[in-house]
C-alpha cells in the first residue's frame, strides 16, 4: 500500500515541473541542527500541507523558502530555476509570499494603505490616493472580498477573518505564485476558517501553490491535498491526503499512537465534594451560568471560539465578576470581585497567555514561583523574615512537584521553553496552596512531549484533591482529559457531556444543533 | 416631514461616521469657556477684538511649527527632546551672524538651516545605529547642544537687522506673516503625512517597524528624515521668536518649554507616543486650545499658575478621552 502510495506520488511529481522544490535543505542553529537534509517539491495548483511538532523545522524550513533565513547547504528552486533570496522581500517579488502566523498589519492604517505598504503608486515621492485605493479594489477583487471590505476602512476594525484576506490579498498583489502561510486558522471561528478554506481552493484553482502549516489536523485533511510530516528537522514522509487517516498522521508527527498520551481518567471514588459552585451567574458576557466543581475532577469546558469559555474563567475568577447569582466556594457562598479576592479563597488561574497574563518574562524563575505568595504576607514582613526562607526551600520544593527542571532559579523565565514555562506559572499557583485550578488553554503552543508532561501533571494535582476546571479549544484534549465535559455557546452553558463522549457530540451542541438544546432554550426562555 | 426625518438620521449618520476626534471638542469647549470668562470679567473686550483674537495665534506660533515636526517623529514612534535647545541655538546663532546687518541675512538663514539638519541627523543615526532609545538619544543631543550655547554665549547676542523682523511682525494685508508661515508649515506637515510615500512609510514605522521592514520600507532612512524635518521645524521656530525678540538668548527655547510643550499638544491632538498614529490638524488643534488658554488667561490677569493647572487637566482628559475612545471602538 505504502508502495504503490509513493509511485502515485512520484508519478504526478513526474507530470508536471513542481513551481518551488526544496533540495536537501540544511540549517543548523547554535547547539540546533534545524533542517537536516530536507528536500521538498510543491505543485502547482495544490495544497500542499506542512505538519510536525512544535521545533520539528517546519517554520524554519518556511522561513528559508520564503528569504528570512539563508540556508547553510541545500538549494532552493522557483520554476526549476536556482533562486537565493537575502531578504523576504527579494522573495515577495518573485513570487514567493509568506503569511506569517502573528498578523502583519498596521492598525491605524487603512485597508489600502497596508496592502501597498512600500508599493504606493505616485510619482516623484508623491502618494496617488486615488489610485492607491482604485488598486485595492481589484486586488480584493481577486480574492472576492471587494463587496467585504472597503479599502479606506481601518484595519483594526476588521474581524480577525477580514484582516486575513487583507493579508491574503496582499500576498496576492506581488503576483505571488506560492503562498505559504503559517497557522492561518489559529485564531479563527469555525465560519471564519470556512471563508478561509474558499479562497484557498480559489487559489488553488488559478493554479498558485499553498504551503499550508497547521496544528491542525481536521482543517489539514479538509483543504490539502498532500500532507509532508517534518519531525526533528527531518522529513518524515509525504502522503497523499486521500489515502491516509489523521492517526496515521500523528504517528508519523510523534512516532506514537494519537491515544496513548493522556494519563487515565478519574475513577467515581475519586471525586469529592462540591467545592464550587455558581447559581444563575450573570454578567455581560455570560448568561445563566450553572456549574458545579468536585474535588479531584477535571471538568473541562469546551466550546467555539467566542462562547464564551475565557470569559467563564475570568468571571469565576474575579476579572470579570458576575454581577447576578451565587458563588459558593467549599459549601460557603462567597463574593469574588477581583483577582485577589479569588487568590484568597484559594483558586489558581493559568492564563492562556503565557507571555502576557502570567509570567514576567524578565523576571528569574524564583520570583515568578513567589509573586502570587507575595501579595498574600505583608509587605515588609515577607522580605525580612520569610524571604529568605521561602526561596531557598519552598521555590526547590515546588519545582520538584512540578518536574521544573532548571541549573539554577536565577535564570529569567524569558530563556524557558514553553513546556517550562508552563510549570513555572503552575508552582506560582501551587505555592499559595490552591485547591482549584482553573487552566485556559494549558497546552496551546507547546509541542507534544510537553504536553503529555502538562496533561499528566494537571491529573497528579487531582490525585492531591485539587479541583481543576480547564479550557481547550483543541477536541481530542478535551476528550482525554476530561471526567465532565461543559459545552458552551453563545455566553450559555449549552449542556453537559460525560467522559467518552465524542468529538461529534461535543461540536453538535457547540453549534446548537441537539434536541436537548432546544428544549433547554424553550424551558429558559418560559422562565422569562 | 419624512424627509427631514430622513435628513436628521442622515446628519446623526454623518456625524457618527465623522468619527470626530475628542481634540476638537476640547478646542470649542475651551473656547467657549474662555468666552464666557471673558463675559463676566471684562464684559467681553477680548472676544469682541479682532486684533486679541488673531493674537492668541500668533503666540500659537512658535509652538505650533516644532509641535508639527514633534508630530512627525512622534509618528514614527520616536521623540524629540533637542528641540527646545535646537530653538535656542537658532536664535543665538542667527543673531549673532546677522549682527544687525541685513546683507547678513541669507548666510545666517543657511547656517541655522544647516546646523538644524545636522542635528537632526545625529539624532536619527544614534537613534536607528545605535539603536539608543529615543528619549535618551535625544536628551543627550540636547543637554550637548544646551551646554555649548551655555559655554559660548551667556545673554543676548547681536541683533536682526529690521528687514528679519518682518517675519514676526510683519502683515500680508490684514493677515500677520508668521500666521501665514504657521499655516504653510502645517499644510507641508498634512501633505508629507497624507500625500507623499514618505509619510505612509513613516507611519507603518511608528505603527510596527518589523511589518514596514519585511514590506520593503528603509526603516532607518524614513525615520532619520522624520528627525531632519522635526529639526528643521526647530530651527524655523527659533527664527521667528529671534525675530520677535530682535536679539537671541540661549534661555528662549527651554523657557518656552517647547520640547514637553510640543510633545503635549501632538497627544492632546491625538498623535500616540506609541507611533503609527496621529496627524497635524490635531496638532493645530491643540496648539491653539494652549494659546486660547494662554492669551485669555492673560488678558483677563487670572493668576497664570491657573493656566498651567489647566494645561495639565486638558492633557490628561485628551489622552483618557482616546483611550476611552479605543476601547469602544474595540467593542
Amino acid at each position: 500500500m505504502t508502495e504503490e502510495l509513493k509511485e502515485v506520488v512520484e508519478e504526478k511529481n513526474n507530470q508536471l515541473e513542481p513551481l518551488l522544490e526544496a533540495r536537501s535543505i540544511t540549517k543548523r542553529f547554535p547547539g540546533v541542527l534545524a533542517l537536516n537534509g530536507v528536500s521538498l517539491k510543491f505543485m502547482p495548483g495544490e495544497v500542499h500541507a506542512v505538519v510536525g511538532e512544535n521545533g520539528a523545522g517546519k517554520s524554519t524550513l518556511m522561513k528559508i523558502v520564503a528569504g528570512a533565513y539563508i540556508p547553510d547547504s541545500g538549494e532552493i528552486l522557483l520554476q526549476g530555476q536556482r533562486v537565493s533570496f537575502s531578504h523576504p522581500r527579494e522573495a515577495q517579488l518573485k513570487g514567493v509570499s509568506i503569511i506569517y502566523q502573528e498578523f502583519n498589519l498596521l492598525p491605524e492604517r487603512t485597508v489600502a494603505q497596508n496592502i501597498f505598504l512600500a508599493r504606493e503608486p505616485g510619482k516623484f515621492g508623491a502618494l496617488n490616493v486615488a489610485e492607491l485605493n482604485k488598486n485595492a479594489v481589484s486586488v480584493l477583487k481577486e480574492v472576492e472580498a471587494d463587496q467585504l471590505i472597503s479599502p479606506t476602512k481601518m484595519c483594526h476594525s476588521l474581524s480577525v477573518a477580514e484582516q486575513q484576506i487583507v493579508e491574503i490579498a496582499k500576498a496576492i498583489s506581488f503576483d505571488s505564485k506560492v503562498l505559504i502561510m503559517d497557522e492561518p486558522t489559529a485564531s479563527l471561528t469555525l465560519t471564519e476558517v470556512k471563508i478561509l478554506t474558499d479562497l484557498i481552493r480559489k487559489l488553488k484553482a488559478r493554479g498558485m501553490a499553498v504551503i499550508f502549516i497547521s496544528h491542525r489536523l481536521i482543517e489539514v485533511f479538509e483543504i490539502a491535498e498532500k500532507i509532508s510530516v517534518l519531525k526533528d528537522g527531518e522529513l518524515v514522509g509525504t502522503v497523499m491526503t486521500k489515502d491516509t487517516t489523521p492517526q496515521e498522521v500523528v504517528h508519523m508527527m510523534v512516532g506514537r499512537d494519537l491515544d496513548h498520551y493522556f494519563p487515565p481518567l478519574g475513577k467515581p471514588e475519586d471525586f469529592g465534594d462540591v467545592v464550587l459552585r455558581i447559581r444563575n451567574g450573570n454578567n455581560d458576557f455570560l448568561k445563566d451560568i450553572n456549574l458545579e466543581l468536585r474535588k479531584g475532577e477535571i471538568l473541562c469546558v469546551a466550546g467555539l471560539q467566542g462562547s464564551g469559555r475565557t470569559e467563564l474563567a475570568q468571571s469565576l475568577f474575579g476579572v470579570t465578576p458576575f454581577k447576578t447569582g451565587t458563588l459558593e466556594v467549599s459549601g460557603k457562598i462567597r463574593n469574588i470581585k477581583s483577582p485577589p479576592d479569588a487568590i484568597r479563597l484559594k483558586m489558581g488561574f493559568v492564563t492562556e497567555d503565557r507571555k502576557a497574563e502570567g509570567l514576567l518574562p524578565m523576571q528569574p524563575i524564583r520570583d515568578n514561583i513567589l509573586l502570587t505568595v507575595r501579595t498574600l504576607q505583608p509587605l515588609f514582613e515577607f522580605i525580612f523574615k520569610d524571604g529568605i526562607r521561602s526561596s531557598r526551600t519552598l521555590v526547590p520544593t515546588l519545582a520538584k512537584q512540578v518536574d521544573l527542571r532548571a541549573d539554577t532559579f536565577d535564570r529569567e523565565a524569558q530563556f524557558l521553553s514553553g513546556g517550562n514555562q508552563q510549570k513555572v506559572v503552575l508552582s506560582k499557583w501551587l505555592s499559595t496552596k490552591a485547591n482549584i485550578f482553573i487552566f485556559d488553554e494549558p497546552t496551546r503552543g507547546i509541542d507534544v512531549e510537553a504536553k503529555a508532561g502538562i496533561h499528566d501533571m494537571i491529573r497528579g494535582l487531582t490525585k492531591e484533591g485539587i479541583a481543576v476546571l480547564m479550557i481547550s479549544s483543541e477536541l481530542p484534549e478535551v476528550l482525554g482529559m476530561s471526567d465532565r465535559i461543559l459545552v458552551m455557546r453563545d455566553g450559555r452553558i449549552a449542556g453537559e457531556l460525560p467522559a467518552k463522549s465524542t468529538e461529534q457530540d461535543i461540536m453538535l451542541m457547540a453549534t446548537g444543533h441537539t434536541k436537548d438544546q432546544d428544549a433547554n432554550n424553550n424551558a429558559s426562555e418560559g422562565k422569562e | 416631514m419624512t424627509t427631514s426625518l430622513a435628513s436628521e438620521n442622515r446628519l446623526k449618520r454623518i456625524f457618527r461616521s465623522a468619527n470626530i476626534p475628542p481634540v476638537y471638542y476640547f478646542l470649542i469647549f475651551v473656547f467657549l469657556f474662555s468666552g464666557i470668562l471673558d463675559q463676566f470679567l471684562a464684559d467681553g473686550q477680548i472676544f469682541s477684538n479682532p486684533l486679541i483674537m488673531l493674537n492668541i495665534i500668533v503666540r500659537s506660533v512658535a509652538l505650533g511649527i516644532v509641535a508639527v515636526g514633534q508630530t512627525l517623529v512622534l509618528i514614527g514612534a520616536s521623540i524629540d527632546l533637542s528641540v527646545a535647545f535646537t530653538i535656542s541655538i537658532t536664535a543665538v546663532m542667527s543673531s549673532y551672524i546677522m549682527q544687525g546687518k541685513t546683507e547678513n541675512v541669507p548666510v545666517a538663514i543657511a547656517g541655522v538651516f544647516l546646523i538644524g539638519i545636522v542635528i537632526g541627523l545625529i539624532n536619527g543615526l544614534i537613534i536607528t545605529k545605535l539603536r539608543v532609545n529615543p528619549f535618551i538619544a535625544t536628551l543627550g543631543t540636547g543637554l550637548i547642544i544646551k551646554g555649548i550655547i551655555n559655554a559660548s554665549f551667556s545673554n543676548y547676542t547681536g541683533s536682526v537687522p529690521q528687514a528679519f523682523e518682518y517675519f514676526g511682525y510683519g502683515k500680508i494685508g490684514p493677515i500677520p506673516v508668521s500666521i501665514i508661515i504657521l499655516f504653510l508649515v502645517v499644510i507641508i506637515g498634512w501633505f508629507i503625512l497624507a500625500r507623499t510615500k514618505f509619510g505612509a512609510h513613516l507611519y507603518g514605522v511608528g505603527g510596527n517597524s518589523e511589518v514596514a521592514r519585511l514590506s520593503g520600507v528603509r526603516t532607518d532612512r524614513v525615520l532619520i528624515g522624520a528627525h531632519v524635518l522635526c529639526s528643521v521645524t526647530a530651527v524655523l521656530s527659533g527664527m521667528f521668536l529671534v525675530s520677535l525678540m530682535r536679539s537671541g538668548a540661549p534661555w528662549v527655547g527651554p523657557n518656552g518649554f517647547y520640547d514637553l510643550n510640543s510633545i503635549a499638544v501632538a497627544v492632546i491632538g491625538g498623535t500616540s507616543l506609541s507611533g503609527g498614529k496621529g496627524d497635524v490638524w490635531g496638532t493645530l488643534a491643540g496648539v491653539l486650545i494652549f494659546g486660547i488658554l494662554s492669551t485669555a488667561f492673560n488678558q483677563l490677569g487670572v493668576n497664570p499658575y491657573l493656566k498651567t493647572v489647566f494645561q495639565g487637566l486638558i492633557i490628561v482628559l485628551a489622552v483618557a478621552s482616546y483611550t476611552i475612545r479605543s476601547k469602544k471602538e474595540a467593542a
